[in-house]
């Protein structure tokens, strides 16, 4: 029979049927994090059980550390971050393996699961975050889970499920100069709405998808979860095959041949039946900029402020609320407003290809006054990379701050936050009331805008910066 | 896990859409083990800019300082899949949400929590909601997971649907990893199967081994 490329995951890692009807699946690799590992840790100790595959389970320590150089365990304010020496703790006493915060491999989880070549196609993931979706990227099915889902994956290796309907978003036609993964997701995000996709995993489809390069596409996947699905992907490709090729946990030599051969099949049927379609067309698609406080609340960086007389009376309290909260009045143009920070980072827009970008429109150009702008590698590898490439340099001749990987400003928990009423704009995955900090204002974009910001002091349309057509 | 049976006090009307888990649960603000969830609880949005209380939101109501039911919109939960956000509602005494439409991940730390996540039909959810503002705290509304309804201070009766495995599942208070480890003859087998048919996904680091 017929079957998408989700079906064809989840039936290959469909351990049983559990007695409730949920099917236990099996999750191939498992990555925790500082934030809610311990508290699962403790939890399994006091119920005398096991972690079933510690050679399966791997620790990162990304969402609390500071970013600054020269680290240790205290967050950006100076505080010890307890949670820190827990999670050593814990995975040490069950034999899980820690990317500490000084290793080679360390950095934000779900940058790092791809390029060592943790994350293959056709495997199963789960993080105890909602951007697990993020390594969707390379055609594996991944699950952000809560902190118990998390124990009980530490002590079955399985996540216990029923298999959601399943959506397919076709997106076609050529984007515009400077536009990439993250205004396409956001783009979608417009459309369908921050739950448009819940209840459904999502397949990307269509030669938009195709064209991105593999970074992009964990761009795209990593906001699946801001589209209200649990989990995106893409299927596997010949780029896909080549990304991963060599990476070095990745199949090698004979095993390789035979590991390629089987994703070769890692595709929806041409006939296969999806539960719900949608179809966007991304032509001449232009950079995107969120003016509000969720993610759907997007367009293009040529948009004015809406008008909430015109919307829905049932959205219109909620579109006043947006607006007071950004300081926007209905109509103004996005572009021109003051910004006071911008942070280039997260595991949405910190992989090298987002630097590049951000670097080639920080070449030459300072920060303008009065802005403070952060860029934070998604991991150590992309520090490492960027600086053989001399991008370090120049952001900071350009005046931006130069950070050690981390999670950093994206929920401000290692302490990076911005100040009440400072407008941000933000390589990040959400633009929730307060989360980058108490009244602080973010606008996401891609890493296009948000270096043409930083260099400007205003929201600018960077094709107009970079001397390009519009 | 508690079990879920049946649940009487106080409704807390939040009827907005799109209640996403950094206002239920913020993180931003030096997270520890030992956390107090009653305080995280909507900290940001219980202060003014001053940081003093906002007597206007309604969990800083005196009446609602211990209430059973939240009632919100549409996409409650959405953002993050922390489950503070649902030990913070927990913390103060709510053991059932009412909402429009649940983001999933949150759907599934709720039932995974023993708190009953409600959703009404549109015309229900219309007239309830009208009747948890209008009540504001003054009356219990009776939550029975068995009959799948909730009664309103006025004697008004709300059927709910719920899908038989979650009630089950809450009525019982299963403890989901005991029922899945009665399976593990099948996860070994699985793990047996794998490692010979597709050895790299049983092998995380295969390519150092070479």
């Amino acid at each position: 029979m017929a079957a998408t490329l989700i079906d064809k995951i989840w039936d290959a890692h469909a351990v049983a049927r559990r007695s409730d009807g949920r099917d236990l699946v099996y999750i191939d690799r498992h990555v925790l994090h500082e934030l809610h590992a311990p508290h699962a840790f403790k939890k399994l100790a006091d119920a005398g059980r096991p972690v079933r595959r510690p050679d399966l389970t791997f620790s990162a320590l990304d969402h609390t550390p500071r970013s600054a150089p020269g680290r240790d365990d205290r967050n950006a304010e100076g505080k010890v971050i307890e949670l820190l020496a827990a999670m050593r703790e814990g995975s040490h006493r069950n034999g899980v393996r820690v990317f500490d915060l000084n290793d080679a491999e360390h950095g934000i989880s779900h940058v790092v699961a791809p390029e060592i070549g943790m994350v293959l196609p056709g495997s199963t993931h789960a993080v105890p975050d909602s951007h697990a979706c993020t390594v969707g990227g390379l055609g594996a099915l991944a699950f952000g889970c809560g902190t118990t889902e998390l124990e009980h994956i530490l002590a079955t290796q399985c996540i216990a499920m029923q298999k959601p309907r399943r959506m397919r978003i076709r997106l076609e036609g050529q984007i515009g100069p400077w536009a990439a993964g993250k205004d396409i997701a956001l783009k979608i995000i417009s459309e369908i709405g921050v739950a448009g996709g819940r209840g459904h995993f999502i397949e990307f489809a269509g030669g938009a998808v195709r064209a991105l390069p593999i970074e992009g596409r964990l761009t795209l996947c990593n906001l699946a979860i801001e589209m209200g699905s649990r989990t995106g992907l893409v299927a596997p490709d010949d780029a896909t095959f080549q990304w991963i090729a060599g990476r070095p946990w990745a199949p090698q030599g004979a095993i390789w041949d035979r590991a390629r051969a089987k994703w070769q099949s890692l595709s929806s049927d041409a006939d296969a039946e999806f539960d719900t379609e949608v179809m966007i067309d991304c032509g001449a698609l232009e950079p995107q900029i969120t003016w509000g406080t969720d993610p759907a609340q997007a367009f293009g960086v040529s948009g004015r402020v809406p008008d909430p007389a015109n919307a829905p009376a049932d959205r219109r309290a909620a579109l006043i609320r947006a607006l007071t909260y950004m300081g926007l009045t209905p109509g103004q143009p996005i572009e021109g407003l003051d910004v006071h920070r911008v942070f280039i980072g997260s595991c949405t827009n910190a992989r090298l290809p987002d630097l590049e970008i951000a670097a080639e429109i920080a070449r030459g150009r300072k920060v303008a006054p009065g802005v403070r702008a952060l860029v934070v590698p998604g991991s150590a590898k992309v520090k490492r990379d960027a600086e053989a490439r001399g991008l370090d340099r120049v952001f900071r001749e350009a005046g931006f701050v130069w950070g050690e990987a981390a999670c950093s400003m994206c929920a401000g928990s290692n302490g990076d936050r911005g100040e009440r009423g400072e407008r941000i704009l933000s390589t990040t995955n959400r633009n929730f009331e307060n989360r980058q900090g108490a009244g602080a204002r973010t606008h996401l974009v891609g890493p296009a805008l948000a270096a043409a910001a930083a260099v400007t002091g205003k929201i600018t349309d960077v094709r107009k910066l970079m001397g390009g057509a519009v | 896990m508690e079990a879920f049976k049946t649940l009487c006090g106080v409704a807390v009307p939040l009827i907005e859409d799109d209640v996403n888990t950094d206002q239920i649960a913020p993180v931003g603000l030096g997270p520890k083990i030992n956390q107090d969830y009653a305080e995280l609880l909507f900290l940001r949005r219980r202060a003014r800019e001053d940081g003093t209380p906002d007597p206007d939101f309604v969990f800083n109501k005196p009446q609602f300082a211990r209430p059973a039911i939240l009632v919100s919109g549409r996409n409650f939960g959405c953002g993050s899949s922390r489950e503070s956000a649902v030990w913070a509602l927990m913390a103060v005494g709510i053991r059932c949400l009412v909402a429009r439409v649940f983001a999933d991940i949150y759907r599934e730390n709720c039932l995974q929590n023993g708190v009953l996540p409600v959703t009404l039909g549109d015309h229900d959810a219309d007239r309830f909601e009208s009747l948890v503002v209008a009540d504001n705290g003054r009356g219990a509304f009776v939550v029975d997971l068995e009959a799948q309804t909730i009664v309103a201070p006025n004697g008004e009766v709300f059927g709910f649907e719920i899908p038989p495995a979650d009630k089950q599942r809450l009525l019982l208070g299963l403890d989901d990893i005991g029922l899945t480890l009665t399976q593990a003859e099948q996860i070994a087998a699985y793990e047996a199967r794998v490692a010979i048919e597709s050895p790299w996904q049983q092998r995380a680091d295969i390519g150092k081994a070479g």
